[in-house]
């Protein structure tokens, strides 16, 4: 494969080679410290430094621009009282739920069932993939208009079966209904993709011996397939706990305009307002940067404990 | 279920029939729901507000899409938007394709002093959340002067942890070190082995993140909302979500038409290179 040494090396090429004393230390390596220093350099200035800027700021109050004020732990305490941030905190895990739930399984069963498609294999792929290459702001919009009150889809169906309409984005179960309604839709084909990578590792080997011992489809699903699945289900889990506990741009865009105080509210009784709008509307509504440091900080450790959570029962599961 | 031999047969063969059936129609309406929004979105791109709030709902197209259209256009800089967005994905796109893929290279192929240390701080990097940077990174930027800029979009995301893990893993394995011993041997210094030997062999993991790149940083909301305070100024999501906000019930089929042309370009994007990174999705996603 490797190409053979070439014996006419071009003079100017022999002339470049290193001659005398070998290069030692910072100038043999300059090069390749200078190749990978972009990204320290960028880490440096946007990441280590608004991290440790930030635990920094949450010792204080500061409303972006006067003095800082030491305020020492009493964020933190108030944190631990504030109501409202805990009240975020459930609603949060709530619409995680409704989302992540239906999610895995709806995912699960296209996969399945995308893995014994013979024909229109990679069609299939790219169509429910697609829900997740779309933009959230323009996804929200859409789904707002489905889920909307006097015109809504939803409604519009629901009204033609017989039903009373339902004032989705107005009523606490309704706007976390359409939320999750949404992030299922945009997350499904994603995580049905990644299942079925996972389904290909299984060895054919396993399905033929259980055809031969007489296993119909579902003893054959729950006794080979999904504790074969175990590493990729507990992976969706956890990228999908990390990127659903903190969602932002989908109850921001859908409830925006229902209420009047804030943009970050969350629309009517903030019955959508996710920790992360919570820290938004802390910091950049009341312009109070050192509480709303604090806050992050507080979703940083509700999202670890959350992911380690979540991994636990994932594999003590996977243990019996 | 035990019966006779020739009675079970047939009952499998009609059994595999019928689940074949039953499996395409599933997929099928799977991808009917998938693609329902974008039906939706493009019904009522097409009607006034007042056939929209018409019941029973139109399911078909009507014909006031040029009018949507003009006034889309009146309401928000759609063009101008469009551009800025294309700039900060396009600009950001190239910058982490370069910077990542030749850290990549370093971390994939040569030995230095710290580079454990230095990789090990990489991936610890990839795991800091993003709102714990958003405050400070406001205060850097607006320090700097670049608050209302696209330099405020472009310069953060220039790098990231994730392409240099991504690339890293995929140079391991696709450039061979008799490749880079040969081209060494001829002379070639460390830029000309980048560029000439390791570049063209991992074309498809650079196709790969640079689409993934360009679309994170085209979706991206949150950020241009916080940093693009000028609305003259914003990036297409955000002059989106502007037109929501303000106009949201009255004109809902204009919002739509914007809704859609937004996608145009990712969809684009998405088209040329689906075959290449669902291929690679299926194959590398887990390792």
């Amino acid at each position: 494969m490797a190409a053979l040494p070439t014996l006419e090396k071009p003079p100017a090429a022999l002339a470049d080679l290193p001659v005398g004393r070998p290069r030692t230390g910072w100038r043999k390596y300059w090069h390749l410290y200078a190749a990978i220093s972009p990204f320290y350099l960028l880490f440096l200035c946007f990441g280590l430094i608004p991290v440790g800027f930030s635990l920094y700021l949450s010792f204080h109050r500061w409303d972006g621009l006067g003095s800082m004020e030491w305020a020492g732990l009493s964020q933190y305490r108030y944190l631990l009282s504030d109501t409202e941030f805990w009240s975020s905190i459930g609603t949060t895990i709530v619409i995680w739920a409704l989302a992540t739930f239906p999610m895995i399984f709806l995912a699960m069963v296209t996969a399945v069932m995308l893995n014994s498609a013979v024909r229109f294999k990679n069609l299939y792929r790219v169509a429910y993939f697609l829900p997740n290459v779309t933009s959230v702001v323009a996804i929200a919009i859409i789904f707002g208009s489905v889920f909307s009150t006097n015109f809504g889809l939803v409604n519009a169906f629901l009204q033609a079966v017989g039903f009373d309409q339902i004032a989705w984005l107005n009523t606490p179960w309704g706007i976390r209904i359409a939320i999750a309604t949404l992030m299922t839709w945009q997350w499904t084909g994603y995580n049905a993709i990644i299942f079925l990578a996972g389904l290909q590792t299984v060895p054919g080997e396993l399905y033929e011996a259980a055809r031969m011992d007489g296993a119909g489809p579902v003893q054959t699903f729950f006794r080979i397939t999904l504790p074969m699945m175990r590493p990729v289900l507990l992976f969706v889990l956890v990228v999908s706990t990390v990127t659903g506990l903190q969602s932002f741009s989908e109850p921001q865009v859908l409830l925006q305009n229902t209420s009047n105080d804030s943009t970050f509210s969350g629309g009517p009784g903030h019955a959508g307002r996710t920790m992360v709008l919570y820290f938004f509307q802390q910091t950049f509504d009341n312009n109070d940067f050192g509480y709303g440091a604090a806050v992050a900080w507080g979703i940083f450790l509700v999202v670890v404990l959350f992911s380690i959570i979540n991994w636990r029962l994932v594999q003590r599961r996977g243990e019996d | 279920m035990a019966s006779t031999q020739g009675n079970r047969r047939t009952k499998r063969i009609d059994g595999t029939a019928r689940r074949g059936v039953a499996l395409h129609a599933g997929l099928v309406l799977g991808v009917l729901l998938s693609a329902f929004p974008f039906y939706w979105a493009v019904i009522m791109s097409t009607h006034t507000s007042s056939e929209i709030f018409s019941y029973p709902p139109k399911l078909l197209p009507g014909t006031h899409f040029p009018e949507n259209l003009r006034s889309l256009f009146d309401n928000i800089d759609f063009f101008g938007s469009m551009f800025n967005s294309l700039l900060v994905a396009g600009t950001v796109t190239f910058l982490v394709l370069f910077f990542d893929s030749l850290a990549a290279f370093v971390f994939a192929k040569f030995a230095f002093p710290g580079k454990r240390l230095l990789f090990v701080l990489l991936m610890f990097i990839f795991m800091v959340p993003a709102q714990l940077q958003a405050i400070p990174q406001f205060v850097i930027m607006a320090k700097l002067g670049w608050i209302g800029s696209m330099t405020a979009l472009i310069v953060p995301a220039a790098a990231n942890a994730f392409g240099i893990f991504w690339m890293r893993q995929y140079m391991k394995g696709a450039i061979h070190d008799e490749l880079l011993d040969a081209s060494r041997i001829d002379g070639a210094h460390f830029l000309r082995q980048y560029w000439h030997v390791a570049l063209p062999v991992v074309r498809p993991g650079l196709a790969f993140l640079g689409i993934f790149t360009f679309m994170g940083q085209w979706n991206d909301y949150a950020w241009p909302l916080i940093a693009l305070t000028n609305p003259d100024n914003v990036t297409l999501q955000v002059a989106l979500s502007q037109l929501n906000g303000t106009h949201g019930t009255t004109d809902y089929g204009m919002v739509m038409t914007g809704a859609l042309l937004a996608l145009v370009p990712l969809l684009i994007v998405f088209a040329i290179g689906a075959r290449q990174m669902i291929g690679d999705l299926a194959k590398g996603a887990i390792k």
